[in-house]
């Protein structure tokens, strides 16, 4: 990369000719811009549908979690429509990129209020979810006339709906870490005696690893916890090293909150090493986890759900499992987002009580609302905190099922159920409600 | 790693500009009325509302400008090539958040960009003085370790970084020097553009200064630069923290917009855009950066709205400058300068609206090629509909490939005939034009 | 001793995939000087070719023709892309491999979809080769070894005993020299890019099945790759093997390491820590950090010796 060049150095005349094309430059951006940016001039168009604006990855590295979502999104919102259309009319998901940064999802979220799109959604990412939040809340104070709904549908961090950070105009749709670890918790079985904890090294796996001893102390004071260990974000790649540790301390069972790569080849290395060990794990229902796991997590690998294609056969609701096999039909992935489902309903509901899309009563509709999910269970958009209170479901990846997960011939087998009163958790949210 | 950008001669043609003092200040007067009155070329009358997209993309792009001239301060004066330039943008952010977080606030909100650029400085000074000790591709190599070890760390340490979630904040905690409500987008963005203006005038006096000179020369030539007497690394040095200073203006214009500082702001992406800013404006002059800057933000935040796969039309945009037009877009103006000047512009109208008509054709096929491919593995199963400037072709039929294939291909070698045309015209001009010169 | 053996052979294992992913890259960054961003994304086109080959032919083939195919791809990108723009100076030649990392990423997902593939280790490989300390040595590590080794030996043999290899290494030290002394360099260049890639592909369809293969790929094996080439000092592929494994044991013996630098002084009675930035830092584990440890160490090196470990000129 060396190459010192022999090019004469600037001289002062070089300066003179510079401001000159500088003048004629900017004269060239101005019509640039002016004609770029022209098209973005266009009229709102007539509101026959009820817009929401969908803010997730659509490229980059992490695409890949935004352009499944919206494929379920898009199922669940055509079930809707049909089913129980809000005020007559049909909800419409409009995608904005936000490349998961926050600075790109609030010039977002500066577009969805521009257009007047009275609902906001993103489910990848803790850190955009602040940002949402933040976002939301100044706009709606600084902007009264035109105010967002935030519908959190995956930003999972305990701390969105506690204090400091809990608001108003958020809504999450989904299992917060902290239910999850209580889940976690509640359902490992009385033999397990003996845990070791392994989780990633950023704020998500740090959260999950705090909630995860916290109801370790409370429902389990029996089990050790032998080891506990944060491995870096994605960057482990043979972790044979951590399994002998592992091994050494005689732990029965792994408690991780890993995904992705850090889930796989965990795993990839206890199976390899020959290591009987079970993995109780939060999130390897996530697209593609089985599909890397494979074989090497039968019967051994149980992780804790909102849904699974075989809960409606075990509890017999063929109406939901007429919903899966829809899905099926055309999708190489599981149908899991149950929570999503309610939060349409919910929306649903509240824009028709509501009698028009005025945001205030809506979001004052939705506090405490209650609804029937698919499998005929009852779930709380809980006033306190506007966290889903929702059951849980521990399903073992076994082949002994009768839908599989993404073709791989195992499917998640229910074995524990943790009930949507148990999910009350205690919040520290201290709300403003505007008069 | 010198940054070898060809320059054109000085030619005697150039004394003409010179001792013009309102010309040397008109484009500035003139990008600060564009820059003033944009944000109202958006409003909706109607409703009286302000284009608040445009509005922050806008904003956006003012502090891009910032962060890609301090980048050139570094790529374009100095020759060095650095992968870590975000630390800095994004340190200066945090630490204005931080600033914004200690209620009550001491310094007013217009004063603060002012302090993250300290904060830049301060970090830019100790990193600066690990990283100028080399130069070329060892100089390169650590602020490439250092950008990653930033990153790691933003998102390893909680009580500065924040973490994942960064740090949040509320402008409005800080009083206004002059009584002016921040609520809204608008005080915001030209809060920017005065900064923007700053930035851009400090660093303009910058290139100037003796500092300025030495860094060209310890660019151009290190050894006789030792020679002269000066100290290159001393030059290299003070360089390196007065970019860091003005990366830590950007990122404080940054943290006041957004309200938001995530590890983001002091990643490897977030580096590797000032130096395509920087380079495919033209690393050259002092407004290469500014155009690049410009370009590459309403490609990010407009393009993008567009097509899921703009990062393929940004890969392929830079390839091909990098391949054809390695001065940047100001290099393509400047070299249009005698021709302007000679009044002869008008010769290549019609070379350039031949090649234009291939050209369009070929990034017709393309777009085309790229939005179908997409479309069938990934748009489909999103539910969408696919429709291409008023097209709706059925990309599950092998024809609209063929014909999109067919005129991408056709249109390369067409669009390669009328470049060899177009440059044989352009290099008779070039020589008529040196030969009228006047000696 | 079991802990030991065990990082011992998986930071070997991994430093022998590094080797061969940071051999390419080190041979076309001392030749050519360009430093290729988009090496990760050949490694990554190298699982994912290797996947759809194995999905209709078999593992055997894909071993053979995807690399074949990178190698390739390679060739096309330094005769119809890079030379182009080696005139206009090495920042040009980085953002060209720069601007292919964004195509590579996207036409990944749009000709494969943006979910991981199933890319799995072949049925004939995957058992357990022997038993060490009671724990299951499968027999696929030993065929990546194996592989890597094969691989370092015709690497060797062709540089020393073959015309060719005599002209890229004398090109490695001496470029212009080379050139002046009349051989067709550009060929030559094509030759070690298209010989790095194949590299890189090869590296991909053995790493692809045992890691994941999906489009992030690329982004979590680019940086180390870097990192290895300029530790290992430029010119220099025995430098290159040295920093590939101590990389590769480095990354894997520090997630081993439990203390901390408040550890350090907690024998002497001094307690550390306190809720700040500073106890933070001071409290947090060796085996946190180790991301850091490569970045840290080629800064390291660079500061005071920016020729690398073995580098036979400064960088």
């Amino acid at each position: 990369m060396v190459g010192v060049t022999d090019n004469p150095p600037e001289s002062a005349d070089d300066r003179g000719e510079e401001t000159m094309h500088f003048r004629k430059i900017s004269a060239a951006l101005c019509f640039a811009l002016v004609g770029l940016f022209a098209s973005a001039q266009r009229a709102p168009a007539a509101s026959d549908t009820i817009k929401i604006g969908y803010i997730d990855p659509f490229s980059g590295p992490f695409a890949q979690s935004g352009d499944q979502f919206l494929q379920v999104l898009h199922f669940i919102v055509d079930d809707i429509n049909t089913r129980m259309p809000p005020l007559g009319k049909k909800f419409e998901i409009v995608t904005f990129d936000d490349k998961l940064q926050p600075s790109e999802a609030l010039i977002a979220l500066k577009r969805v209020t521009d257009q007047a799109i009275p609902f906001v959604m993103q489910c990848v990412g803790s850190n955009v979810g602040t940002a949402l939040i933040e976002g939301v809340s100044k706009n709606n104070e600084r902007n009264p006339d035109h105010r967002v709904i935030y519908l959190n549908c995956g930003a999972l961090a305990t701390e969105l709906t506690n204090a400091p950070l809990c608001n108003f105009w958020q809504f999450r749709f989904t299992g917060s870490v902290e239910q999850r670890a209580y889940a976690r918790i509640k359902s490992l079985p009385a033999d397990v005696k003996k845990v070791y904890l392994i989780n990633q090294d950023y704020v998500f796996g740090h959260s999950i690893e705090h909630d995860t001893k916290k109801f370790l102390q409370q429902l389990r004071p029996d089990i050790e916890i032998v080891g506990d260990e944060y491995v870096p974000l994605g960057q482990v790649k043979d972790f044979s090293p951590y399994i002998t540790k592992i091994k050494n301390t005689g732990a029965q069972s792994i408690v991780t909150g890993n995904y992705g790569p850090d889930l796989n080849l965990l795993m990839k290395a206890a199976s390899d090493s020959g290591l009987p060990i079970r993995f109780d794990t939060y999130l390897a229902y996530l697209t593609s986890a089985v599909t890397a796991i494979g074989p090497m997590g039968a019967d051994r690998m149980t992780v804790v759900m909102e849904y699974n294609e075989n809960l409606p056969v075990e509890l017999n609701i063929p109406a939901a499992e007429k919903l899966d096999l829809a899905f099926r039909k055309d999708h190489k992935f599981d149908f899991v987002a149950q929570p999503w489902v309610v939060m349409f309903e919910m929306l649903s509901r509240a824009i028709t009580q509501a009698g028009s899309v005025d945001v205030l009563k809506i979001a004052q509709n939705l506090e405490g609302m209650q609804q029937q999910d698919l499998l005929g269970k009852t779930e709380t958009m809980r006033k306190a905190d506007h966290q889903l209170i929702l059951p849980y479901y521990e399903g073992l990846l076994t082949k002994d099922v009768k839908y599989d997960t993404e073709g791989t011939g195992l499917g998640f087998k229910t074995i524990f159920t943790v009930p949507s009163e148990d999910e009350e958790l205690a919040t520290t949210c201290a709300m403003k409600r505007p008069s | 790693m010198t940054a070898a950008v060809p320059r054109p001669r000085p030619t005697a043609m150039r004394a003409a500009t010179r001792n013009r003092p309102i010309r040397a200040v008109a484009p500035w007067i003139a990008m600060l009325l564009i820059a003033l009155v944009l944000p109202w070329l958006f409003r909706d009358y109607t409703t009286g509302r302000d284009n608040g997209f445009m509005t922050a993309m806008f904003g956006q792009m003012g502090m891009m400008i910032v962060f890609a001239l301090s980048y050139n301060m570094l790529m374009g004066e100095a020759g060095l090539l650095s992968f870590c330039h975000a630390v800095f943008f994004g340190f200066g952010g945090y630490c204005v958040a931080h600033l914004l977080n200690a209620v009550p606030v001491v310094v007013p909100l217009e004063l603060l960009p002012l302090a993250g650029g300290v904060c830049g400085l301060g970090l830019s000074a100790v990193f600066g003085g690990m990283a100028t000790k080399q130069r070329t591709t060892a100089f390169a190599m650590i602020t490439f370790g250092i950008g990653e070890l930033a990153v790691t760390a933003a998102i390893m340490f909680q009580h500065f970084f924040g973490g994942e979630s960064g740090i949040t904040t509320d402008r409005q905690n800080a009083a206004s020097l002059f009584g002016v409500n921040y609520a809204h987008g608008l005080a915001v963005y030209y809060l920017i553009v005065a900064w923007t203006l700053i930035a851009a005038l400090g660093m303009f006096y910058l290139r100037g200064t003796p500092l300025g000179r030495m860094a060209n020369a310890c660019r151009d030539n290190y050894e006789r630069a030792q020679f002269v007497g000066y100290d290159p690394r001393m030059v290299r040095f003070i360089q390196f923290a007065l970019s860091g200073l003005f990366a830590g203006i950007g990122g404080g214009l940054y943290s006041i917009a957004y309200e938001i500082v995530t590890y983001d702001a002091v990643n490897a992406p977030l580096s590797g855009n000032a130096l395509l800013m920087a380079f495919i404006g033209g690393v050259g002059s002092f407004g290469g950066p500014v155009i690049g800057a410009i370009l590459i933000t309403a490609l990010q935040s407009g393009l993008s709205l567009m097509s899921n796969s703009w990062l393929v039309y940004v890969g392929l945009l830079f390839i091909v400058m990098v391949t054809v037009a390695p001065t940047g877009i100001a290099g393509i103006l400047r070299a249009h300068g005698p021709i302007v000047r000679a009044g002869r512009l008008g010769t290549l109208a019609i070379p350039y609206l031949r090649m234009a008509v291939p050209g369009l054709i070929v990034l017709t096929g393309l777009v085309f090629l790229v939005e179908m491919l997409s479309f069938a593995t990934i748009g489909a199963a999103e539910g969408k509909t696919f429709s291409l400037f008023g097209f709706a072709p059925n990309v599950y039929a092998p024809m609209p490939w063929i014909v999109a294939l067919a005129g991408f291909a056709a249109g390369i070698v067409w669009l390669r005939l009328e470049g060899q045309r177009f440059f044989a015209v352009w290099d008779d001009l070039m020589t008529g034009l040196a030969a009228a010169a006047p000696r | 001793m079991q802990l030991l053996t065990d990082t011992l052979l998986s930071g070997l294992v991994y430093g022998m995939l590094l080797f061969m992913l940071a051999s390419g890259l080190t041979l076309i960054f001392s030749m050519m000087g360009v430093l290729n961003f988009a090496h990760a994304s050949i490694y990554m086109l190298g699982a994912y070719f290797a996947f759809t080959i194995s999905h209709y032919i078999g593992f055997w083939a894909a071993l053979v023709l995807a690399p074949l195919a990178c190698g390739l791809i390679g060739a096309a990108i330094e005769v119809w892309g890079l030379r182009r723009c080696h005139a206009n100076g090495h920042i040009a030649e980085l953002l060209f491999t720069f601007g292919l990392v964004f195509i590579f990423q996207r036409a990944v997902m749009m000709v494969w979809g943006t979910l991981a593939v199933p890319y799995q280790v072949p049925a004939s490989l995957n058992f357990p080769l022997f038993q060490l300390y009671g724990q299951n040595f499968p027999a696929y590590r030993a065929f990546m070894l194996l592989v890597t080794a094969l691989m370092l030996l015709s690497i060797w043999l062709l540089l020393k005993k073959t015309r060719i290899g005599l002209i890229i290494q004398a090109a490695l030290t001496h470029p212009d020299m080379v050139s002046a002394l009349g051989h067709d360099v550009p060929r030559v260049f094509t030759i070690v890019f298209a010989g790095g890639c194949l590299l890189a592909g090869l590296a991909g369809v053995i790493g692809g099945n045992y890691f994941s293969t999906d489009s992030g790929m690329a982004d979590a094996m680019g940086p180390i790759v870097f990192v290895v080439v300029v530790f290992g000092g430029l010119g220099s592929l025995a430098g290159c093997f040295v920093a590939s494994i101590f990389m590769g044991m480095v990354q894997t013996a520090a997630v081993m390491v439990n203390g901390s630098i408040a550890s350090l002084f907690a024998p002497f009675g001094i307690a550390l820590g306190g809720d700040s930035l500073l106890g933070e830092i001071l409290t947090i584990p060796l085996a946190r950090v180790s991301p850091l440890l490569p970045y840290v160490l080629m800064v390291l090196i660079l500061f005071f010796r920016p020729r690398g470990l073995m580098g036979a000129r400064d960088a």
